[in-house]
């Protein structure tokens, strides 16, 4: 069965060798008989599982999605109550699970540049504070960790009208509260506003770009095209007739907050979780990226008299890059996996909200496949923006 | 964690070391490790009060607040959950027997180690004194047969390593007989159904099965993908893929759910379907680290095999496959560590491993809100064995890497 990749032998196959010695008849029916095993297995696993649903009255299909669903979810970004369908409560699932996602490798990617930098800090300290936040990490499972954070920290945080206050931010066994901006009937306007500061910052940089490789001499780029940015948002902010958003500060009222933006305990525990276990694991990826660039580029670059900056920010950092790029994308798609296991701390994301589904309809393989190919679509999206950046970044040979 | 990696054959640290400076005294170390710039001061200041503030919380906490008696009181329940009580001595001899292998081992293949070996020894009895009644009495053994192992490999080394290989080859059947046990109840190993394995115990059979059935399948799977028949790769690449892109715990929910639809009739408990979910999940990721050893190996060891007139699975055997899996012991020891973390996501489709067991205790009432020092114990646990784990991975890495 196993073969290796070896160029076809260059000799046409000998007349006087039976015609199941020949190489390339073996190799055919090696691939039939696999293929009759595999499918064989299929068909008789597939036609196992038929008479055992059949037996149990179940018919395979989707359109149990279109039904009521009848249960509460605990926190959702779009609007649902119980009378929605259970496509739209998967829906709230996934919309759960990619602002998890999203959210956690955002802040994981930060905080694990900054535990990768202080893992190479020449301060003795903070080195080994590095060290040993790495090693807590990547020895204990992330389920023990989140089960850790959410039951020994945020439920034993005091009641909302005792909560902890961090200036405006109020820590409570209801979550984090903090201010948020409530819509105004102008914010629809400023998104369009938002969107045009988008396009002037790409403008201005771009422009800057082509002026600097006219011009030979380096100038700042993202400087200038940030303060674009925030001057558009900033001036629009003030010539619509109404503030987009009004800010609102949370008040503690009988037992919970009002107001404000407030954070649940599970999405929070959830959250960090993922942040600091995936960001131990991102920092090693960094600290490996960065020494494996040799020193030599560093001398030279020196040598070629850029500041410890420039050297970092021309010469280091775009070939370590390379080296980091790969497997930053499978801590990418660890993350968003790892995200799954929220249905132990009672976070609705995707396969909690499945797993309620299954217990109430008992279409266990049709919501399996539902849950395996939403992960697997996702992971594939993931991999194909990253390897797509991964192109754009490699070395070109020339 | 088994066995000592000889790094005697390296060059001591002491020899590429630059030649002693002013840096070497204490005031010339603080000055060049921790106040060296303005910046690296600020730090400094900053980490350390921040350091000394969390560390006075934590320890008066530790040992003024936390009730530890949770632990010492659940102790068995943590270590082999509902295992029956009478038959605990079962999961002893093992221990026993795995410390007598280790001390063997360890002299065999692990030589000039003998501080290592001293060390590693001597921590069944300092567990022996805190440990308690029958545990105590058993790690005393344990700790004898380990010497008495690594006494026999000195005595005639060369000889046992044949013995040696056979001995860990046959341990792993043997643990699972003496801990599932056969026969009715009044025999010498009754049985014992596994919906009462649990704790730690659970854990590491999760762990052990886990490695030894997904290590073939792994490599079957990598082969198939580097294969020159189109189907056969194609049928792995989808295997591989397909698993390594959902979660652990949808592999998990399938076996527990489906694998009963598959085979009507067979009734097949909830262990074996755990155990079945991480193989199968396991399998994929090693045939990727597999594949990339697979990689590492020149052509010309291929074309060589080829010219000795090996066919196929000769080559691969005595050739590729032994060259490859070296290249990549470090990354199989790592893709191990996290198959031994992995397993504690049974809990979630209701085993009672270590996880499952911290769970149960603390819903006694005796118990209730005791989720700090529970969690913290069970964190302890799983942090020493992988700790371990990737500490022996690191020794074997210096070690491969002598030859370069």
């Amino acid at each position: 069965m196993a073969n290796v990749p070896l160029p076809p032998p260059d000799s046409p196959p000998r007349m006087n060798r039976a015609f199941w010695r020949d190489d390339r008849f073996i190799q055919l029916a090696a691939q039939l008989i696999v293929l009759s095993i595999v499918a064989g297995l299929a068909f008789v696993l597939v036609q196992n599982m038929a008479t055992s649903l059949q037996r149990q009255g179940i018919m395979l299909g989707f359109g149990f999605l279109e039904n009521a669903a009848g249960f509460d979810i605990g926190e959702s970004l779009i609007r649902y109550t119980n009378s929605d369908t259970f496509a739209r409560a998967l829906l709230v699932g996934l919309l759960n699970t990619l602002l998890v996602s999203v959210l956690g490798i955002v802040l994981a990617t930060i905080l694990g540049i900054i535990v990768g930098i202080a893992r190479l800090s020449s301060n003795w300290l903070v080195n080994r504070l590095a060290w040993l936040f790495i090693e807590l990490m990547r020895n204990v499972p992330l389920l023990v960790l989140l089960i850790f954070i959410y039951t020994a920290f945020f439920l034993k945080l005091p009641r909302a009208r005792q909560a902890i206050s961090l200036g405006p931010i109020y820590l409570s066994n209801r979550g984090v509260a903090m201010p948020w901006g409530e819509p105004t009937e102008t914010w629809p306007v400023y998104l369009y506003i938002l969107i045009a500061a988008v396009g002037l910052a790409v403008l201005t940089a771009t422009g800057l770009r082509i002026w600097q490789e006219r011009s030979g001499r380096p100038k700042p780029i993202a400087l200038p095209a940030l303060l674009t940015f925030a001057a558009t948002t900033v001036i629009g902010w003030f010539v619509l007739p109404q503030p987009p958003l009004t800010i609102t500060t949370p008040e503690i009222a009988a037992f919970n907050f009002r107001g404000g933006l407030v954070l649940t305990p599970e999405f929070m525990a959830l959250l960090i979780g993922l942040v600091v276990y995936t960001s131990a694991f991102i920092g090693e990826v960094v600290r490996a990226g960065i020494q494996a660039v040799p020193k030599g580029q560093v001398e030279a670059a020196r040598a070629l008299g850029l500041n410890g900056r420039r050297t970092l920010q021309l010469v280091v950092f775009p070939q370590a890059l390379r080296v980091i790029i790969p497997p930053l994308t499978s801590q990418y798609l660890n993350l968003t996996k790892n995200s799954s296991l929220a249905v132990a701390i009672g976070y609705p994301d995707l396969f909690a909200v499945s797993g309620t589904i299954i217990n109430q309809t008992g279409r266990a393989v049709e919501m399996i496949g539902v849950v395996m190919g939403v992960y697997l679509s996702v992971s594939l999206f993931t991999s194909l923006l990253m390897n797509w950046y991964n192109r754009r970044v490699r070395l070109v040979e020339r | 964690m088994t066995m000592s990696a000889s790094t005697s054959s390296l060059p001591s640290r002491a020899e590429v070391l630059p030649p002693p400076t002013e840096r070497y005294t204490v005031l010339g170390w603080l000055r060049k490790n921790l106040f060296s710039t303005w910046y690296n001061t600020l730090l400094t200041v900053i980490f350390g009060v921040l350091v000394i503030v969390l560390l006075r919380n934590v320890l008066e906490w530790a040992l003024t607040q936390a009730r530890w008696e949770v632990i010492t009181a659940n102790l068995q329940l943590f270590m082999v959950g509902q295992y029956p009580t009478a038959a605990t001595w079962r999961a002893w001899a093992c221990v026993v027997l795995l410390a007598l292998l280790i001390g063997l081992s360890w002299g065999i293949w692990g030589r000039h180690q003998r501080a290592g070996a001293i060390t590693f020894g001597a921590l069944p009895f300092i567990l022996a004194i805190l440990a308690q009644g029958e545990a105590r009495i058993a790690l005393l053994i344990a700790g004898v047969a380990g010497a008495i192992g690594f006494a026999l490999s000195r005595w005639r080394g060369a000889r046992l390593q044949r013995i040696g290989i056979i001995g860990w080859v046959i341990y792993f059947p043997l643990v699972i007989l003496l801990i599932s046990g056969f026969g009715s109840a009044d025999s010498l190993l009754p049985l014992v159904p596994t919906n009462l394995w649990g704790g730690l115990l659970l854990t590491l059979l999760l762990t052990v099965v886990g490695i030894v059935f997904s290590f073939p399948l792994g490599v079957l799977l990598a082969l198939g993908r580097q294969s020159s028949l189109p189907i056969v790769r194609t049928l792995c690449v989808i295997y591989i893929e397909v698993i390594r892109g959902v979660p652990l715990i949808t592999v998990l929910f399938m076996a527990q759910l489906m694998l009963p639809l598959f085979l009507p009739g067979v009734t097949i408990d909830r262990v074996v379907r755990a155990m079945a979910g991480i193989v199968l999940f396991s399998a994929a990721y090693l045939a990727e680290n597999v594949r990339g050893g697979l990689q590492a190996i020149p052509r010309g060891q291929y074309e060589a095999a080829r010219a000795l007139g090996l066919n196929t699975w000769k080559m691969m055997l005595l050739i590729i496959l032994p060259q490859a899996l070296k290249a990549v012991i470090p990354i199989l020891v790592g893709q191990f560590i996290a198959l031994f973390k992995d397993t504690s996501l049974v809990v979630i489709v209701g085993l009672l491993d270590l996880m499952g067991i911290a769970k149960a205790v603390l819903a006694q009432p005796d118990f209730l809100g005791l989720q700090a020092e529970v969690y913290l114990f069970v964190a302890l646990v799983y942090g020493v064995f992988c700790y371990l784990m990737s500490a022996f991975s690191q020794r074997l890495e210096a070690r491969l890497n002598t030859g370069r």
